[in-house]
């Protein structure tokens, strides 16, 4: 069936969207490393007038990182790993080639639109769905060039058997579309009202606990199909390249999968505890989010079992290092996010900074990591140069988790501490603090996380340098590395 | 079963989507006549407050202030009264929050004014020593788009049949003939601010984002239930 012939993969797709990846997750880390600083010296909202203040940028901040960063560096490992597991090349379809290309083009032109008139304010005030209905019409335009592409390849593959990668791949596709159409439903203002008003402007179809409980549907499985689902197809496919191990179980991969598809999507409720939302609602977020647990641990422990009796390669390869810390990370993160959705837990965690600590351990531990590993992994085989400096990477790998850590525990004991704070009364059962107490004592918890943040900029700085260094002047490869990516 | 699906890509994708589609289904489609049912004596917002829901929005004071009171005490001494579904029945976006680096907002028109506000959005340590909330100078000078907001009235009122009055109505005309009330409304607001320019704008006809912000916060709490007080 297969021809033993190699085959010659394209990856001027994937490239693109690697330079994409590298460009918005310096902006995304820059502007959150300095909305992190504002919290804690808030001359810094005055930078840039209007422009600059917290509160504007925070949206931007998420969206970069979000629909910037990630999404570029789930596309360029698709347009890389998916042809591999295919077994087929872009080059063999002008079609599809031309759909890879044109989903770039849309997508970064998009995006820039989008980073505008996020500046200008122009926003739906949803959280992580902020673009307003013609931003949403691209959006949709661009998420269906990328379906075609990925159903094309699909099409003219030569594996019959879909490898797990794209499983998840698939998975994040169809998730997204979903949860994307249906939490933008809203009605342009100015075709319902004879031509009044900005042609921008629109209202949402759901009002208040309605809206509420799509947005949050939404908002929980934003995170699952787009932080979790496909940063675990990377790790599937990235983690037995780099590292010449096999899957360590298939039947895990299996349970792990399905598990996740069906649990994931009832837990988004948990956004929402002690709300207008009715209780049994609320009841079915926190009792789904703990057996959450059992899906995504599966696939992390089916990862880390995946080194057994090879242990030795983490430390000698600092890009193994990289993916089993993601993948503790990952373990980390999934078992504090159904701590957290705990009604009595949530009492104290919501609303506090506890919350942004989550996601961070997430996104910096779990995220990022995998996303800069898997771009490394690739740069030898794309850029047929061996990776620039090994030391630096090592370098990077402590400082960024260092950073990590400092941000996470200073979020909990922020967190933690505000939440007491709001609930403490005195002995005659009168509040003890007013708010601004509440604010004041976070302080030196701001400062060290706006520290953190620096680090982890830094940190991403040397690994934007060294994947430039690789693809500029690195000592170039004759033939292409089969598992360890070689680095000086 | 699997094996055989993971050679079909198209079944495969079948399966994956009513596996996720499936939660959506059960959790939220129950709910939904219920809870956009409006608490009795609820006004919705005049077309000032939605300019000044629009400038919230803008400047995204969502991503510091929530509009959710949870049933405990030590947020009801707080903030007031606990939040009930009802209450958001015209809240489109819903502005609940997930993150309170400020206070809860949902009542804050019980117990701040007109004048508080504008001291506090001018400089926010002038009236709360120690705040990190920045100052929102720009509101003062930037216009309010009321025709959008007025757009929205009407949208709102044809489409998802929010109780506004019969002067609600589409075209340019209509909202001519309909903006003499907007400025009627944020006169009153104007009155009690300090700030001359502001005034003087307001007089010329123009509605500076501060007098409607104001006047949105205003409208958060009881002022909009007319039966109730």
């Amino acid at each position: 069936m297969q021809s033993n012939a190699a085959l010659e993969y394209d990856y001027s797709v994937a490239k693109l969207f690697t330079y994409t990846t590298i460009l918005f997750g310096f902006l995304g880390m820059l502007i959150g490393t300095l909305i992190a600083a504002q919290l804690a010296f808030p001359e810094l909202n005055y930078l840039l007038g209007e422009y600059g203040t917290f509160s504007r940028l925070r949206p931007l901040h998420t969206n970069i990182v979000i629909y910037g960063f990630t999404l570029s560096g789930i596309w360029a490992t698709f347009y890389y790993s998916a042809q591999r597991v295919l077994k087929v090349s872009m080059a063999e379809s002008k079609f599809i080639m031309f759909m890879g290309k044109f989903h770039f083009w849309l997508y970064f032109v998009g995006a820039l639109i989008a980073v505008v008139t996020l500046l200008m304010g122009i926003s739906q005030a949803k959280e992580y769905a902020q673009f307003e209905w013609p931003i949403d019409i691209v959006v949709v335009v661009i998420w269906v060039s990328w379906g075609i592409a990925m159903f094309g390849l699909i099409g003219i593959r030569r594996e019959k058997a879909l490898y797990i990668s794209m499983w998840y791949y698939i998975a994040c596709f169809l998730g997204i579309a979903m949860l994307y159409l249906f939490n933008n439903m809203s009605v342009p203002t100015y075709f319902a009202s004879g031509g009044l008003g900005s042609i921008l402007h629109s209202v949402s179809m759901y009002s208040g606990t309605n809206d509420a409980l799509v947005q949050w549907w939404f908002g929980h499985n934003a995170v699952a199909f787009g932080f979790t689902v496909p940063i675990v197809a990377m790790i599937y496919y990235f983690l037995p390249k780099e590292s010449g191990q096999a899957v360590y179980s298939y039947k895990l991969s299996l349970l792990s999968f399905w598990g996740l598809m069906f649990v994931y999507l009832w837990a988004g409720s948990h956004h929402v505890l002690w709300s207008t939302v009715p209780d049994w609602m609320q009841t079915m977020g926190s009792v789904f989010s703990v057996v959450l647990i059992l899906p995504s641990w599966g696939s992390a422990i089916n990862m880390l079992l995946t080194m057994k009796g090879e242990w030795n390669q983490l430390t000698e390869n600092p890009l193994i290092k990289f993916m089993v810390l993601a993948s503790t990370f990952y373990m980390l993160s999934t078992l504090e996010g159904p701590i957290q959705a705990i009604k009595s837990v949530n009492a104290i965690a919501h609303f506090t900074d506890w919350i942004p600590g989550h996601v961070h351990d997430g996104v910096l531990g779990w995220v990022v990591f995998m996303i800069m590993a898997a771009l490394f992994h690739m740069a030898p085989r794309m850029f047929k140069r061996e990776i620039y400096s090994k030391k630096m990477m090592e370098a990077q790998f402590w400082l960024q988790t260092t950073a990590v850590v400092l941000y996470f525990t200073s979020m909990w004991i922020a967190g933690i501490t505000q939440g007491m704070m709001w609930r403490a009364v005195d002995e005659y059962g009168n509040l003890m603090y007013s708010f601004i107490d509440t604010v004041t004592v976070l302080h030196p918890y701001y400062a060290i996380r706006a520290l953190a943040g620096v680090m982890y900029l830094t940190g991403f700085i040397m690994f934007a340098y060294n994947m430039f260094k690789t693809m500029t002047s690195s000592k170039e490869l004759t033939e292409e590395p089969q598992f360890r990516s070689p680095m000086a | 079963m699997f094996h055989w699906l993971e050679k079909n890509p198209f079944f495969f994708a079948v399966g994956v989507f009513v596996v996720i589609a499936f939660a959506g289904l059960i959790e939220i489609l129950p709910n939904f006549a219920e809870a956009s049912r409006p608490v009795q004596g609820l006004r919705p917002y005049t077309v000032l407050e939605l300019a000044g829901k629009e400038v919230y929005k803008k400047d995204n004071c969502i991503a510091c202030h929530s509009q959710l009171i949870r049933p405990f005490k030590a947020e009801t001494d707080r903030y007031g009264q606990y939040s009930l579904s009802g209450e958001y029945a015209y809240d489109r976006p819903f502005q609940w929050g997930s993150k309170r680096t400020g206070p809860d907002l949902h009542r804050v028109g019980n117990y701040r004014t007109t004048d508080w506000h504008e001291n506090h959005m001018w400089d926010p340590t002038s009236v709360v020593p120690g705040s990190i909330m920045p100052a929102y100078k720009h509101m003062f000078t930037n216009i309010a788009d009321l025709e959008t907001a007025y757009a929205e009235a009407v949208t709102v009122k044809n489409i998802f049949n929010t109780p506004y009055g019969d002067d609600i109505q589409p075209g340019k005309e209509a909202w001519e003939k309909y903006k003499a009330k907007v400025l009627e409304e944020a006169k009153k607001i104007a009155a009690d601010m300090k700030n001359q320019d502001v005034k003087d704008a307001v007089a010329r006809g123009e509605v500076p984002e501060i007098v409607a912000l104001i006047a949105y916060l205003n409208s958060l709490g009881d002022s909009r239930y007319a039966a109730a007080k």
